[in-house]
């Protein structure tokens, strides 16, 4: 019962001290987590939306640059002029060997009705009509237009850039065929790292340039740009934190065309990866380390609680043993005194008939001789009756112990003497082992022989009712720090182990009736209590027993 | 040893009749009584030589509150406590009031016969001072005969 309380109390105490632990340490490892994730987050999606305003200025002054090019061309040249191949051809091959990668692929003249009536390039596409073209319209009201990429007659991507101009009240076009490739290259020039991506679609979602993973030219792309707000970058993400994708957004060209920059987290976020891993890691550790460190001291805190409590039973014990014994005492006491003041009525009228018997009338009588006898036996059972209450009487005798100057080891040999006659009667061996140079110490001479006499002589009763031709008794005193040992060991046949605790109680006895009173051992423990020390008995049945008597070391006074 | 005047004084009257009468037989010239008021009655009107005085006795004056009194009435009498049970501290306060000695019921009587010869022994050795002090007191003032009261 008591195993399952310290068991409970053990899981009690380690599942809430854990709790208390591990609660806060995974609370702390996930916020600051997150928070980390988060800030890391913002530098990428700030990072990707620089890159993508900067990309789209660079894009915007590409198209800006070859509209005004144009512009000055048509500005500054008359269409008479540049209807002539050959003057047309001349500008071409100016621009493009002066403007080195402008990425001018033709140009042509075009004039009202639609019709390039002149054309430089490396195609032959003069004579053909535009009229039908949408942008040819917008290019006219507009004055200058730049298309999406498309393939036209050519079969290849390409956008074209046309600026109109007035000649003589009459309209005419020039156009100008812009390298995709070209222009590719610069929007790749936005791309980072492994996973990052950079390109272009139109408002319907076409991808305007070759995006670096999946999609073509021309192909649609999964992006809906109606998400991106006109004449903003903005940032969309996909997915969650750990694998998500980043989109920036810059609108270009009127907002017809959208920059995108990507970063896939997947591959950018390994730092945050890794940080969460160790993190993990750490956390992990300091799991190991606070489960290991509970358990210890978990078990370590039970022990020492197990053993106080063992203590403390045992204190009470010994409490509960005084307690028994004062009650007890008190209580033989008082039948002591109830029965002396009987007995001393049936003593004296013993020795009041005894008296009388001596007249010459009583001894006359034929039964003399069976009344002597009667009174003999009735003295000699008041007498055995008074031995017992007298015992009982000085078994609670509260009489002041003295402070004598003690040697216990003299003590012990005057005690020796006296018993040695009846040890040798009993064929017993007493064996002194005394420590030399023992202090004096401050105790009641006369008890510590009473004490010692009843032990001694205990021991050897016991060895003598055991009928052993061996017998030993062993004496042995020594220091042990501020209290003085002395054991009385026997190799009689030992105390069971049910008779042990009771040694101590009054009137308990193993002797045959009227042999032992019962209050030996009694008497011995108050009066070792009383002087402040402590008396044990231990035994192991056929082996013999030893009772340990401990004294305090108290320095007599100076007189 | 001549006899002595004994005075026994308990309130059980059956050992203390059975005492007087023991030591009456031993021709011994014993009084019993049963309280101390009835003993301190007495000795104002006799000397006794030894009283033997029961420690407790229930109702009336206790034994100590009785010797202090017969301390005072006859202070050379000799008193030896009985007592029934432990009080030896009982005992010991009487020792110091002036007690003979003590004896533990129930006692043998050869004892009792003992510690009383003791007892009359060291009143008749005091009781032969005074008298050889006044003997020398008289030799030397002998008109002093006519100032004794």
């Amino acid at each position: 019962m008591k195993k399952t309380l310290y068991r409970n109390l053990r899981r009690k105490i380690i599942l809430a001290t854990l709790a208390v632990a591990l609660f806060p340490l995974i609370l702390l490892g996930e916020t600051i987590y997150y928070q980390f994730a988060r800030v890391y987050t913002e530098k990428i999606e700030d990072q990707i939306k620089y890159r993508a305003e900067a990309a789209g200025n660079a894009l915007e002054i590409f198209l800006k640059e070859r509209t005004a090019i144009l512009t000055t061309i048509v500005d500054t040249h008359t269409v008479e002029d540049l209807k002539q191949p050959a003057h047309l051809s001349h500008a071409f091959s100016v621009l493009n060997r002066r403007g080195d990668g402008l990425g001018l692929v033709d140009m042509g003249v075009i004039d009202e009705t639609g019709q390039q009536v002149a054309y430089a390039g490396p195609y032959h596409l003069k004579g053909v009509n535009y009229f039908q073209q949408p942008w040819f319209n917008e290019v006219v009201t507009k004055g200058h237009y730049i298309s999406d990429v498309f393939l036209g007659y050519r079969q290849t991507p390409h956008f074209i850039i046309a600026v109109r101009a007035l000649d003589n009240g009459h309209n005419w076009i020039l156009r100008a065929t812009i390298d995709s490739d070209i222009f590719n290259q610069l929007v790749r020039t936005a791309q980072t790292g492994r996973s990052g991506d950079a390109y272009i679609i139109n408002q319907a979602g076409i991808y305007q340039t070759q995006p670096r993973f999946d999609g073509a030219i021309l192909g649609q792309s999964p992006l809906d740009p109606n998400r991106f707000a006109k004449g903003a970058t903005c940032i969309e993400t996909r997915g969650e934190s750990a694998t998500a994708a980043y989109y920036a957004g810059a609108w270009l060209k009127n907002n017809e065309w959208l920059l995108i920059i990507s970063q896939d987290s997947r591959m950018e976020n390994s730092d945050l990866t890794g940080t969460r891993q160790t993190e993990i890691l750490i956390i992990a550790l300091g799991f190991v380390a606070i489960i290991f460190t509970t358990l210890l001291t978990t078990q370590a805190t039970v022990k020492r609680l197990q053993r106080v409590d063992a203590e403390l039973n045992q204190a009470n014990a010994q409490l509960m043993q005084s307690d028994k014994l004062a009650a007890l005492g008190k209580m033989a006491a008082g039948i002591a005194h109830e029965i002396n003041n009987p007995l001393a009525v049936i003593g004296e009228k013993a020795g009041w008939m005894q008296d009388l018997l001596e007249d010459e009338a009583f001894k006359n009588s034929p039964n003399f001789q069976e009344y002597q006898e009667a009174i003999d036996k009735i003295e000699q059972h008041v007498e055995r009756a008074r031995k017992i209450t007298h015992n009982m009487l000085g078994f609670t005798r509260r009489m002041e112990p003295r402070q004598d100057d003690v040697d216990i080891n003299a003590i012990l040999m005057q005690t020796l003497e006296l018993l040695g006659h009846q040890a040798r009667l009993n064929e017993i061996e007493l064996q002194p082992d005394l420590a030399p140079q023992l202090p004096i110490i401050a105790s009641d001479q006369s008890q510590l022989q009473q004490v010692f006499l009843n032990l001694i002589g205990n021991a050897m009763d016991a060895i003598s009712a055991a009928g052993r031709r061996d017998g030993c008794i062993r004496i042995t005193t020594r220091r042990q720090d501020d209290q003085l040992c002395i054991e009385v060991h026997d190799n009689g046949p030992g105390i069971a182990k049910e008779h042990l605790r009771r040694v101590f109680d009054p009137f308990f006895t193993t002797k045959a009736t009227g042999k032992g009173t019962g209050l030996g051992l009694s008497i011995t423990h108050g009066i070792i209590e009383k002087l402040g020390g402590s008396i044990t008995a231990a035994s192991r049945p056929g082996q013999g027993t030893t009772f340990s008597v401990k004294l305090p070391v108290i320095v007599p006074d100076k007189k | 040893m001549d006899t002595f005047r004994i005075l026994v004084i308990d309130d059980e009257v059956d050992f203390l009749d059975t005492i007087v009468n023991r030591l009456k037989k031993r021709k011994l010239n014993t009084i019993g009584v049963t309280s101390g008021e009835a003993a301190l009655e007495l000795m104002k009107e006799q000397l006794f030589d030894v009283a033997l005085l029961d420690v407790k006795m229930p109702g009336g004056m206790d034994g100590i509150e009785t010797l202090r009194e017969i301390k005072r009435i006859q202070p050379l009498a000799e008193v030896i406590l009985l007592t029934g049970h432990a009080s030896v501290e009982t005992s010991i306060e009487g020792m110091k009031l002036g007690a003979f000695d003590y004896l533990l019921k129930p006692m043998k009587f050869e004892e009792l016969l003992q510690k009383m010869a003791a007892a009359f022994e060291k009143k008749s050795a005091h009781d032969k001072k005074i008298r050889d002090a006044k003997i020398r007191e008289l030799t030397r003032y002998p008109s002093r005969v006519f100032e004794q009261d």
